[in-house]
């Protein structure tokens, strides 16, 4: 099996032409970096804003909850409730975006809004008392604090968006997904694979890509590592008193609710 | 609705199909996790390259990984034991993280005292530890889950039949009432495996439900 994905990769016929490799990537980056922009220009300023006034927070538990909703049976929904009623070219590639752009919202508006609701209310507090206003306190203290769980949002809406653009092949989206239809109907495993390989290879490939972007967008004050946060406390304090946190909120590293489910 | 009432035993037989591919795995990957997650735990070294390595799987999309399943075990391409592992992994994936801040959790004289009562690393990881982390294991199991009953769905496009059939089926033969009620009952499924979570964690930390207690 692996010499037939070799093979496939090796064909030239592999890479020419407007199903070639290099096409069917660039649309599929296409569709992903289209629709990320729409949901974030939703997603990110609402999530700001309902963390900054706390209002509207059921806005979030509700998206949230709405992450169970399969994202094929969504993807699907759209399609044929709304690919009838659209002309042409259009039917085919509208509806797909549109559950995209839907999949991709949660996650980068809990991160918005968990990220902001995270920051310290003594940074926010100190911001006030230096007579910041409230559009000032959210742009210059609470936007940078938030941005280690808004790239978290990210990251989680870019993998859901990649993912859900190669399932959107089967209803006639293009995209790397292209090969895992046409290999599927003509019983063709290497090209199946193949497909398969690049769709894997672009999601890695957009995630370190993000992270090394976050590694230098994010102020260094403000990274989240991995190191347990109990025990370092711990060596700075008298023992036994940092078991006043144990099992709350802060030993556990802050996260974006729920990853997608891809 | 009227879908769903005339087609009943067909999607019983794909909700019990679903429950094992979502299921199996999850259990799977709780096991698999809970040692993995504990050395992680244990050493501060190890821990960001084992958080950071799992995690990397749960980036590759669920029909990549399907397909490229046989590649690696050497299966038939739409043998449901495919489907299997990449649950597996994608549950492993969340699960190790959870299980190291569950441990984490644990507060550090809870761990003395065992230490001085006598217990060894492994029973006091088992008996002390592991009990006291479970509101933590819990809630990641409860993400896991729900987020496995839909990832299982997608495997419905390369032929392995569960609860995702109903949408693909509904969708090709555009029978609204068919794809609804794929909809609905994977909600449903996901509904009732958070809820048997909630409850065995429930029934495994009774100390947290004791009236006064203080949580």
């Amino acid at each position: 099996m692996i010499s037939g994905l070799l093979g496939w990769f090796a064909d030239p016929a592999t890479w020419a032409g407007p199903s070639g490799i290099p096409a069917r990537l660039g649309e599929h980056i296409l569709y992903t970096v289209v629709v990320l922009v729409i949901a974030a220009a939703f997603a990110i300023p609402a999530g700001l804003f309902i963390g900054h006034t706390g209002r509207g927070k059921w806005i979030v538990t509700s998206t949230n909850a709405a992450r169970a909703v399969p994202s094929l049976g969504l993807l699907f929904a759209v399609a044929l409730w709304l690919g009838p009623r659209l002309p042409g070219e259009v039917a085919f590639l509208l509806p797909s975006l549109i559950a995209l752009v839907v999949l991709a919202i949660p996650p980068l508006l809990s991160g918005a809004y968990s990220g902001v609701e995270a920051v310290d209310p003594a940074a926010r507090d100190a911001a006030r008392g230096m007579g910041m206003r409230g559009s000032q306190v959210l742009l210059k203290v609470e936007l940078p604090c938030s941005l280690p769980l808004l790239f978290s949002g990210l990251r989680s809406a870019t993998l859901q968006v990649v993912a859900t653009a190669t399932i959107a092949s089967f209803i006639s989206l293009g995209g790397l997904g292209v090969f895992l239809v046409q290999g599927l109907a003509g019983g063709d495993y290497p090209q199946m694979a193949g497909g398969a390989f690049l769709v894997a290879l672009l999601a890695l490939v957009a995630d370190g890509a993000l992270a090394l972007a976050q590694r230098f967008i994010v102020p260094a004050g403000l990274r989240i590592d991995d190191r347990p946060r109990g025990r370092r406390r711990g060596r700075l304090t008298p023992s036994g008193s940092n078991t006043a946190s144990a099992a709350g909120p802060e030993v556990t590293r802050p996260q974006a609710t729920a990853p997608p489910a891809n | 609705m009227t879908w769903f009432l005339a087609h009943l035993d067909r999607v019983f037989e794909l909700a019990l199909a679903h429950t094992y591919l979502a299921g199996v795995p999850l259990v799977l990957g709780l096991l698999l996790a809970l040692p993995i997650g504990w050395l992680a735990q244990r050493s501060p070294r190890l821990r960001p390259t084992v958080v950071a390595a799992t995690g990397l799987l749960y980036t590759i999309p669920s029909l990549a990984l399907f397909v490229l399943m046989p590649l690696i075990l050497g299966t038939r391409i739409l043998d449901p034991i495919n489907v299997v592992a990449a649950m597996t992994l994608y549950t492993l994936a969340l699960l190790v993280r959870t299980v190291a801040d569950g441990l984490d959790s644990v507060p550090d004289h809870v761990r003395a005292a065992a230490v001085a009562m006598g217990y060894g690393r492994v029973s006091r990881a088992i008996k002390v530890e592991l009990p006291l982390a479970v509101p933590v294991i819990a809630a990641g199991l409860r993400v896991a889950a729900v987020s496995n009953v839909s990832i299982v769905s997608v495997a419905s496009l390369i032929g392995v039949a569960q609860l995702g059939t109903l949408l693909t089926d509904g969708y090709n033969r555009a029978l609204t009432g068919e794809l609804v009620t794929g909809i609905l009952a994977c909600l449903g499924l996901a509904l009732i495996f958070d809820l048997i979570i909630v409850v065995v964690a429930r029934l495994l930390t009774p100390w947290r439900y004791v009236q006064g207690g203080s949580r």
